[in-house]
Parts: C-alpha cells; sequence; structure tokens
C-alpha cells in the first residue's frame, strides 16, 4: 500500500469506504433476523442520531455538555404538543421540532458559550434542569409529571400507519436517521466543519488565523441541536408519548456515556455506542439497576484511565499496531 | 405588617442557615478547581458519605454528634487523599472531558453503592436532645439546631478565612493557585499541596454534609440532585476564590429559600435565570478575575 502523505489523507477523508455501509446493512437485517424487537431498533436509530448531534460539539467542537437532553426535550415535546393539537402530519411535525429546538439552541449558545470550562458545564446542567422544570409546572400543556397524552399522528406519506408491531416506526427513524447521517458526513468534512476541528485543537491559532470563533462555535451548537430536537421529535412520535425524563440529566449523562464508548469525533462513534449500550442496558439494567449504575461507573473510569477514544480509538490503535508489526 | 417582617427574618434566618451548608459543602470545589483546574463533579460524593458514616455512627452505635462529626471528617479525608493519589492525579493535565467522565463514573459507583449498603430511602438525622428545642424572637420561632448551624457555620468560615490569609500553608495555597510554576520554581511541593488540599476540601464537604443532613436529606441520589446547586455556587463565586462562593452561596440560600417560600410554583426556575443573568454579566463570576 502506497503511504499517503497528512494532506493526501485529508483531501481524501470524505470519501465513502466500503464499511460505511455495515450500519445500514445490519439496520436492514436487523428488521429480518429480530422481529419481536423492532421497538428496540427504532429507540437504537433515535439514539444514534442524538449521538451524532452531540458528536458534532463535543467530538469536533470540544465543546463539553451534560445538558444536551434540553434539545431533545423540547423536539420531543413539539412534535408531541403538535400532535395533539391538530398537526398530524409527521414529517413537517419534525421540521418544526427541529426548528423550534434550533432556536433554542441559538438563544442559549449565544448566552453559555461566552463561558468555558466549569461555568459552561454548570450552565448546560442548568438549561436541562429549567426545561425539566417547565416542563413538570406547565402541566396545562405538557401534561406535566404524567407524560403528554393523546397523541394521534397521521401515516408517514399518507399511505403508512404506524402500527404496534413497530414496522413503520423502525424504517421511519431509520430514513430518518440515514438524512442525519448523510447532513452531518457532509458538513463534518465541509470548512465548516474542518474549522471546528481547528477551534478544538487549538484555539488561539484559529483566532489569529481570522476564524470567527464564537460565531463558529454558536452556529455548530444551535445546529447540533437542530439534529438532537428531530431526534425527540422521531422519539415522540414512534412512541406516542411524551414523558419528563426526555428533558432529564440522565438522558443527558446516557447520551454522554454510549458516544465516549463508541468514540468521539469520529462520526460512526454514535453507531457503535449507541445499539451497544441500548442492549446491554436492555439486557442487564431491567433485572438490577443499582448493580447496572455500578457497573456503568466503574466502565467509565476504566474508559478514561485506559482506553480513551472508546471502541473506535482502542479499534484504531490496533489496527495501527499491527499495520507496524507488518511493516 | 408584623407577619411581612417576620415572614422577611424567617427567610433570612432559614437561607442563610442553607447557605452555611453550601459554602461548607462547595469550598473545597472552589478551591480545586481554581488549584488545579480540576473540574470534580464527585465533590458532592464526599458530602455525601459524611453524612452517612455520620448518621449511621449517631443512630447505629450511639457515637455522640461532634465526635461521629470528626470521625466522618477523618475518614473521608482519608479515602479522598487516597484517591487523588492514585486516579485524580493521572488526570491533571487530561482535558477537561477526561474529568468530567472520571468523576460522573464515581458519582455512579458512589450512589449505587450508597443504594446497596443503606437502601434507597434517605437517612433521618436526629439531632442532639440539646438542640431540639425552640428560639422564640418575639412572633416567630426557630428550630434551635438550625441556629447552631448558623453560628458555627460563621465560626467555620472565619476560621477558614484566618487559615488560608494568616498561616504559612494557606500562604502556598493562594501562591499556587495565582501562579503554579512560580510556586514550584520557589520549592514549594506542589503535588503534596495538592493532595492536602483536597483532602481538606473533602473533610470539609464531609462536614458540610454531616452538619446539613437535616436540610440537605442523605440518600443515595446526594451526588447528582444537589450537584448543580454546588456548582452554582463555585461558578457563581468565581473560581479558585474562598470568599467568592461565600457571597454567592449568601445569594444562593437566601433567593432559593425565599422563591420556594414567595413562588412556590415556579420557585427552582427564578434561581436559574438569576444565575444565567449574573453570569451573563460577568463570565468569570462575581469574585473571579477575568
Amino acid at each position: 500500500m502506497k503511504k499517503l502523505s497528512p494532506i493526501d489523507a485529508m483531501v481524501r477523508s470524505h470519501r465513502l469506504r466500503w464499511w460505511e455501509a455495515l450500519p445500514w446493512l445490519a439496520a436492514v437485517a436487523g428488521y429480518f433476523l429480530y422481529p419481536d424487537h423492532l421497538a428496540l431498533g427504532n429507540q437504537i436509530f433515535v439514539a444514534v442520531l442524538f449521538a451524532l448531534s452531540l458528536d458534532l460539539i463535543l467530538g469536533y467542537a470540544g465543546i463539553v455538555t451534560l445538558g444536551h437532553a434540553a434539545f431533545f426535550g423540547v423536539g420531543a415535546y413539539t412534535a408531541g404538543i403538535l400532535a395533539v393539537h391538530g398537526w398530524h402530519e409527521p414529517m413537517t411535525a419534525l421540521v418544526v421540532a427541529g426548528a423550534i429546538a434550533g432556536v433554542v439552541g441559538l438563544i442559549s449558545g449565544l448566552i453559555i458559550l461566552r463561558t468555558h470550562g466549569l461555568t459552561l458545564l454548570m450552565l448546560t446542567l442548568a438549561i436541562v434542569f429549567m426545561l425539566e422544570e417547565l416542563a413538570n409546572k406547565a402541566s396545562w400543556l405538557t401534561g406535566g409529571a404524567d407524560g403528554l397524552q393523546g397523541m394521534s399522528v397521521a401515516p408517514v406519506f399518507g399511505a403508512f400507519r404506524f402500527d404496534m408491531f413497530g414496522r413503520t416506526a423502525y424504517w421511519y427513524s431509520l430514513g430518518v436517521l440515514f438524512v442525519g447521517w448523510v447532513f452531518m458526513r457532509i458538513l463534518v468534512h465541509s470548512p465548516f466543519g474542518r474549522s471546528l476541528t481547528g477551534i478544538r485543537e487549538n484555539v488561539v491559532r484559529m483566532h489569529a488565523i481570522g476564524t470567527p470563533v464564537r460565531k463558529r462555535l454558536v452556529t455548530a451548537y444551535a445546529i447540533s441541536a437542530v439534529i438532537a430536537g428531530v431526534a425527540g421529535g422521531v422519539l415522540a412520535q414512534t412512541t406516542q408519548f411524551v414523558g419528563l425524563n426526555v428533558v432529564s440529566f440522565e438522558r443527558s449523562g446516557a447520551i454522554l456515556i454510549m458516544l465516549i464508548f463508541g468514540g468521539v469525533g469520529r462520526l460512526y462513534g454514535a453507531f457503535l455506542g449507541a445499539p451497544i449500550y441500548m442492549i446491554a442496558e436492555d439486557e442487564l439494567a431491567k433485572s438490577d439497576p443499582v448493580y447496572w449504575f455500578f457497573w456503568l461507573g466503574l466502565l467509565l473510569v476504566l474508559v478514561v484511565m485506559f482506553a480513551r477514544g472508546g471502541v473506535l480509538g482502542v479499534g484504531e490503535q490496533a489496527l495501527r499496531y499491527l499495520r507496524r508489526k507488518r511493516s | 405588617m408584623d407577619q411581612v417582617l417576620s415572614s422577611i427574618v424567617s427567610i433570612l434566618f432559614h437561607g442563610t442557615a442553607y447557605a452555611m451548608i453550601l459554602y461548607i459543602v462547595s469550598v473545597g470545589l472552589s478551591v480545586t478547581m481554581g488549584l488545579m483546574g480540576f473540574a470534580n463533579l464527585a465533590h458532592g460524593v464526599f458530602a455525601m458519605a459524611g453524612g452517612y458514616v455520620t448518621v449511621t455512627l449517631m443512630n447505629g452505635y450511639g457515637v455522640p454528634f461532634a465526635l461521629a462529626l470528626l470521625i466522618a471528617c477523618i475518614v473521608v479525608a482519608a479515602v479522598s487523599a487516597v484517591l487523588e493519589r492514585m486516579l485524580y492525579s493521572r488526570l491533571y493535565s487530561a482535558g477537561e472531558l477526561e474529568q468530567v467522565l472520571f468523576t460522573i463514573g464515581l458519582i455512579f459507583m458512589a450512589t449505587a453503592a450508597a443504594k446497596f449498603v443503606w437502601g434507597p430511602l434517605p437517612q433521618r438525622m436526629t439531632v442532639p436532645a440539646i438542640f431540639r428545642t425552640e428560639l422564640t424572637f418575639g412572633t416567630v420561632t426557630f428550630p434551635a439546631y438550625r441556629g447552631f448551624i448558623l453560628i458555627a457555620g460563621f465560626v467555620l468560615v472565619a476560621l477558614l478565612w484566618l487559615a488560608i490569609e494568616r498561616t504559612n500553608f494557606g500562604a502556598r495555597i493562594r501562591a499556587a493557585v495565582d501562579n503554579r510554576r512560580m510556586a514550584q520554581s520557589l520549592g514549594i511541593n506542589t503535588g503534596l499541596l495538592f493532595t492536602m488540599t483536597f483532602a481538606l476540601g473533602s473533610a470539609l464537604a464531609a462536614l458540610g454534609g454531616g452538619l446539613g443532613a437535616e436540610i440537605l436529606a442523605i440518600n443515595p441520589g446526594y451526588a447528582f440532585e444537589h450537584l448543580v446547586y454546588f456548582l452554582i455556587v463555585v461558578a457563581v463565586g468565581g473560581l479558585g476564590s474562598i470568599r467568592g462562593p461565600f457571597f454567592a452561596a449568601l445569594l444562593l440560600g437566601i433567593s432559593d429559600f425565599a422563591c420556594k417560600y414567595l413562588i412556590p410554583e415556579f420557585g427552582a426556575f427564578f434561581i436559574y435565570v438569576a444565575t444565567f443573568a449574573v453570569l451573563l454579566w460577568r463570565p468569570q463570576g462575581l469574585f473571579g478575575r477575568a
């Protein structure tokens, strides 16, 4: 194999590779292999899309946030409230959900991205707690602690009803995830995406070459909020229920952990981490949630100590090691 | 008129007692952040541990209150010093994300362990007999224990400030916060200083957890539930400052109590809005340096 120079590697990085088809093949195969677990499949696709949105700001732009569920929740409640109050068409409702989450992301981004470090962390937490409180107290609109009930979602394209087996939900969320992935893939390889990586790696230099750093970060934050909102909207439409847990700190933490286990800043960490986490949770957490959190915590500590970069990071290191050995 | 006055007095009293607990728990976090730049989200775990040790010693073994608090502080300080040497110190040079994930992992483990040992219910603290009376000022009555917290809090703050401003150890901490490299060049053993400060901060958190078990109930979710308040105190006060968090805690404690007392519907909501407003005005915190 010819050795690529760093420039060549960068120029070619946007080209499609064969293994990028794997997640999609697995998703299609999953439909036929596990017809009883379509609801779990749907949840996994939503989680992958949500983790992708987090990867944009965490992995590429380097903004550490504990409050990303805020935008997921805004999207979910928007889609839910629309469906309750007569807007039954799902695709357009999803657009509205993304747009409103984006506006919330833009406004909060303008405020919180003036700070950094621990203060920024606290503010991201504060946003998610604030919205949770708001959703809890505004029960005339959101259903409060009982959750939002009575959603009715029209068939997709006017033809595919959301059935009780979750078949339509499976393909619907997979379709939205695919669109979201294509968008993210184009975005991170664009000059905009490159500038985010630059900001993460060296803020001072990016300032020096004239990049409008704060504007870029706020834009990325808002785009990420849009995608998270769409993911929330999909969850609301496919499960036809919105509970307070969509905008909880637990959800923010869980999505962060999924992304970390998969690997941040690689676009595919979401595709690995989310299914592993969701399937493990489905298998283990139901029998004993106390132990689940203990092992989850231990695993987090171990990943930070020994396996930074998650599954993908460790895989990359192993590949590099094998190649070096061969040459 | 009388009623308005007594409400104000009552809010100030309870709010200040609450603020004392918040400050005692959070001040260690502020110093850790300023000294090592470490985002220790698991700081509340030490407060929770202090609370559990105190309550268990008192209820289970009949240990007197003061002794139980002292033992809790020593145990937590020792454990935290070991953790600092073995784990935390490896992550001082790591990124913020690693520190956050590591400390969240610690919280998960501590929460699960607490639930395993003590069960999911909050631990009831039996207030010592001398504080089980009520103090009456005109028309208002207060539980004596809260009064004790108030006085103990002020005494502790005074001692802490004296220690930081007047002792050699305090001068070393201030020097290392201001400029770590310079402090190192002058022969200050910053590694040892970090460990000692970390243990001291954890001991204070344990003290706050034990003293305040009657205000902030000791339950397995403690570290997560109050995390955002501890962080607000530190961020609004200004990272690395000793004095800043005190005023931030007073502001937060009193206004939180006032909001929950006067507008229970949207109490917590206003606190967050106020926090945003303060940090929009001064992103580095009230007493932080730009």
